[in-house]
């Protein structure tokens, strides 16, 4: 009989949160300026589901770990040459936008083909793992509808801890409002837990890994199955805006430091 | 005005700074993962650990700290240390990797070139074991080099490379050593003891090496020559570490003194030895050596320098930006608020001349590592070929290959033909296949492309390290300056003497530069560049064209003419003649490979997915970017060779200036200086076009490493 779990995660890339990030209206839709010359990183809610997920796998044997990532397959490669070098994971590439201005359906619906076309995954056996949210997009609904597509009832949100009984009972700490857990059981998988931040650390650059990973990825970038997603799949937008960043600044000096801290409060405060 | 910054008036602009893709495209690694893997360790840790430690002071201390000290574990961590170590030792990448060291330095040196040193100290020390090493040495210390696995409990060994000396011993000059080795015992039939004492001055990683590979001369009628020797720190004897150097420069690295008297069984001397007469040969010399180790190991400082500029880029640009927000007056939309110190040309101007230099620094730099990584197999084919001859080192081999000169010169002609006859494709599939001939056209292409990364990358680098420190006002020369400045500049300072100073650099130069097969691929480069010159209309390959024409005339000139006295001009000591040439060819050989990777990008950016969006407004930038830098290498040159051509002539001739009568000897000259003249037009037109990109492409709202 087959032991461990099949653990899927669900995570792409985000422009470099350092990086301009300046809304424009391109030919197929809304846009970044620049989006795809920017450096982009692994969005970071699904960075922490997939390091979970390593984590995961690593403590029972027979796991394996999938990242299922739906981008522009160039910047996917890019983006691979850090994240392959951190945990043992399998990619399936799904080419297409990876842009923050798409509908959560459309990205649901072209990741859960995507899961459904891994041969050697065992459903009975699945979790499937993503963010709670995303820094590109914040819906934080792509995991539910991943889930929902793939018959998975047993969702968490914004969880922050799994943790397996020996008898192989899932124990997962969702958030909750005011700062408390909800602490849920289920009996085993399939289930999906959409991840807040987890407990564990980014794990260090291991090139060992990397190399490994790299035989599977760049023949999983080379067969990415490709789809139209946001504006390209049909949707339309009526409007959108971002936040303009705020930035004041007054050059002062000689202030006092309990001065500039009763200021400070009272504009926070405000 | 479009998306991109384009209209019907002005031509797309850059959008946002070169990112990875452009960097794979131009270096020749998009195909390479095991390279993009390694950029990406070493820069999370440049970026991360290293920056944090700058940033906290870590350089303000001679000492090996253990702030420093924990740096060397982020290196093993994150497989930098173990990235120059091949797999059968433990290591992960596979083949030479002399360019995937430079991608090393590059990402290290970006933030403290200390740091890259400190990482780099351990490849050095290896270096002498890896080239000329027995077997048994190779895997005792190799193996002992790669950081230790999950469930192993070993600990790492880190070595140090240990050749300069006090003054008067070596330093510039590698002949003269002090450090001595003679026989302690030696029992029949078994392995002599030698004593080593050696005192060296300026050892990296000297502070954490458990094992030494030092050069020493015989002391004993009993040992012939010099040889490298591997000293470890448990021997019997004394192992002092020394005191710490007081250097200015490369402070997260480990420098000091040590003083070795040690004991140490023979079979420690690198590449082992044979014993004659009773006596005992070392197999390779100390010069046999580091021969070996500095022809691979000078490429990366180089590198290093380039990547200082390159990173000075985006701090300058947003200090210049966002100089007067903030200030009373100063209102959000204002020309002073938005683009600040950006309104200037001179700023604008000055940043595109650092920039440039950065970036032809790095391609000279690149194209040397790619090179030297095809340099192992094909020294190894040469010396099988002559071995087969029975033909093995020494004169025979020197004759040997001075009598394929005629081939080699002939083989760099037919490569550079664009439509060769069937003949002439025979001719050059029996040369190609010739070991010797691949050997000879490899190491004259290397033996000036080493020293010209080493002389121009680090020496006009910290020049224009020093204006982009200028750039930044009296923020540059503080420890605050974003970016690092300040101690970047006067990091680039010691790239420029360790590992070979500028004099040694315009020493081999001197030499390598004036060799036939050299020559025949200066005149093929220069063909080239005349051949795609209509194809680049705005790269200023007619500009470079023409002054490597005229350097190539003036060393004709120069290599036959005799000064106002009756003194030979081109001769061995005349090194008011021979190196400031060679200072003119660094220049020019840094802009031809300048050059040929804008090609590249021209060519293959646009099918990149990730570029097309601002394709047109990168490779406009980047053509601009290299007809300045043709502009500025072709003045630099033509002002060193009119020097040189007219400087050694009696002052009379002086009176005689623009009279085309007096200086018929040298009219071609004239001419072809006209000629370069000439070709400067629009290059100030080009500057203008990338000044108006680099004040309006888009940068990252702060830099991603702590300051």
């Amino acid at each position: 009989m087959s032991t461990g779990y099949h653990v899927v995660v669900l995570g792409s890339l985000v422009p470099d949160l350092l990086q301009t990030l300046e809304p424009v209206q391109g030919p197929t839709g809304p846009g970044l300026k620049n989006e795809m010359m920017l450096p982009a990183v692994l969005d970071p809610w699904a960075g922490h589901a997939l390091f979970e997920a390593a984590h995961v796998a690593a403590a029972h044997p027979g796991s394996k770990v999938w990242l299922v990532s739906l981008g522009p397959k160039a910047k996917l490669q890019q983006l691979m040459m850090s994240i392959a070098q951190k945990v043992p994971f399998e990619l399936v590439a799904v080419d297409g936008s990876a842009s923050g201005f798409h509908d959560a359906f459309d990205v649901a619906e072209a990741l859960a083909a995507a899961i459904e076309r891994i041969p050697a995954l065992d459903r009975s056996r699945l979790l499937l793992f993503g963010g709670c949210a995303s820094a590109s997009r914040d819906a934080g609904a792509t995991v539910q509808m991943v889930g929902e597509r793939l018959g998975i009832t047993d969702q968490f949100l914004s969880a922050d801890e799994l943790t397996v009984t020996a008898d192989g009972v899932l124990t997962v700490l969702e958030r909750v409002e005011g700062g408390q857990y909800l602490a849920s059981k289920v009996s085993g998988p399939p289930c999906a837990i959409a991840w807040a931040t987890g407990s564990l650390p980014e794990p260090p650059n291991n090139p060992q890994v990397g190399m490994a990973n790299m035989r599977g990825i760049m023949p999983a970038l080379q067969k990415a199955s490709s789809v139209q997603v946001g504006a390209q799949g049909g949707t339309t937008f009526m409007s959108l805006e971002l936040p303009k960043q705020e930035r004041k600044t007054r050059i002062v000096k000689d202030v006092p430091l309990d001065e500039m801290a009763r200021e400070i409060a009272e504009w926070i405060k405000a | 005005m479009h998306a991109n910054g384009a209209s019907k008036d002005h031509p797309p602009l850059l959008q946002t700074l070169p990112g990875d893709d452009v960097r794979q495209i131009m270096w020749r690694f998009a195909e390479r993962f095991d390279c993009q893997m390694v950029v990406q360790s070493a820069r999370a840790v440049a970026r991360g650990p290293v920056a944090r430690a700058v940033a906290k002071g870590a350089r303000n201390s001679h000492e090996w700290t253990e702030e420093k000290a924990a740096l060397l574990q982020e290196f093993d961590a994150s497989g930098i240390t173990a990235a120059s170590i091949d797999p059968e030792y433990g290591g992960y990448i596979e083949g030479p990797k002399n360019f995937v060291l430079g991608l090393l330095a590059f990402e290290l040196a970006w933030v403290d070139a200390g740091a890259g040193t400190s990482s780099m100290a351990n490849t050095l020390a290896l270096a002498p074991i890896h080239e000329r090493g027995t077997p048994e040495q190779k895997q005792k210390y190799m193996a002992a080099s790669i950081p230790p696995q999950p469930g192993e409990s070993r600990t790492i060994w880190r070595g140090a490379f240990a050749l300069t000396e006090s003054i008067p011993y070596v330093g510039v000059d590698t002949g003269v050593l002090s450090g001595r080795v003679r026989v302690a015992e030696w029992k029949d039939g078994e392995e002599p003891i030698l004593h080593v004492d050696k005192r060296g001055r300026f050892i990296t990683n000297m502070g954490a090496a458990n094992f030494v590979t030092a050069a020493v001369d015989s002391g004993d009628p009993r040992i012939k020559g010099s040889c490298m020797i591997i000293l470890e720190e448990t021997d019997s004897g004394t192992w002092d570490r020394g005191i710490p150097t007081k250097k200015l420069a490369h402070q997260l690295s480990s420098t000091r003194d040590p003083v070795f008297s040690l004991q140490v069984p023979a079979n420690r001397i690198i590449g082992g030895y044979t014993v004659k007469d009773g006596v005992i040969v070392p197999n390779y010399s100390h010069a046999d050596v580091i021969e070996a180790v500095f022809t691979r190991t000078r490429a990366t400082p180089a590198i290093m320098t380039s990547a200082k500029l390159l990173s000075a880029i985006e701090p300058v640009i947003r200090y210049h930006r966002r100089r007067f927000r903030g200030a009373v007056g100063i209102t959000e939309g204002t020309p002073r608020f938005d683009m600040g110190l950006q309104q200037k040309e001179d700023a604008l101007h000055r940043l595109l001349d650092v920039w440039a230099a950065g970036e032809a620094g790095a391609s000279l730099g690149f194209e040397t590592a790619r090179l030297l990584d095809t340099y192992d197999a094909i020294e190894k084919a040469k010396a099988e070929a002559l071995a087969a001859q029975g033909i093995a080192g020494g004169r025979a081999e020197l004759k040997a290959l001075r009598a394929r000169e005629a081939d080699a010169a002939e083989y760099v002609v037919l490569s550079h033909k664009t439509a060769p006859t069937a003949a002439e494709s025979a001719r050059l599939a029996t040369l190609e296949a010739d070991p010797v001939v691949k050997f000879m056209v490899t190491e004259s292409l290397s033996s000036v492309l080493i020293p010209s990364a080493k002389l121009w990358n680090t020496g006009h680098g910290v020049n224009m390290m020093r204006e982009a420190v200028s750039m930044m006002g009296g923020y540059g020369i503080t420890e605050d300056c974003p970016g690092f400045l300040g101690t970047k500049w006067i990091d680039g300072q010691l790239e420029a003497t360790y590992e070979g100073p500028e004099v040694v650099q315009r020493r081999q130069l001197s030499v390598t530069m004036s060799r036939p097969i050299f020559l025949q691929q200066f005149q093929q480069w220069i063909k080239r560049l005349r051949s795609i010159a209509q194809d680049h209309p705005t790269l200023g390959l007619g500009t470079l064209a023409a002054a490597m024409e005229l350097w190539f005339w003036s060393r004709e000139y120069l290599s036959k003419a005799k000064d106002a006295h009756g003194r030979d001009l081109y001769s061995n000591q005349r090194h008011g003649v021979t190196y400031p040439l060679a200072d003119a060819l660094a220049w020019l050989v840094a802009t031809y490979h300048l050059v040929q990777d804008v090609i590249e990008l021209k060519a293959k950016g646009p099918a990149h997915p990730a570029l097309a969006e601002g394709i047109d407004g990168l490779v406009g930038f980047y053509s601009d970017l290299t007809h300045i830098h043709c502009a500025t290498s072709a003045g630099e040159a033509t002002r060193i060779c009119a020097e040189l051509v007219f400087g050694y002539r009696a002052e009379s001739d002086a009176a005689k200036a623009g009279d085309p009568e007096a200086f018929q000897d040298v009219a071609a000259f004239i001419a072809l200086r006209t000629k370069v003249d000439g070709s400067l037009a629009g290059s100030k037109l080009a500057k203008d076009r990338a000044a108006e990109s680099l004040s309006h492409v888009m940068i990252p709202e702060v830099l991603d490493y702590p300051v």
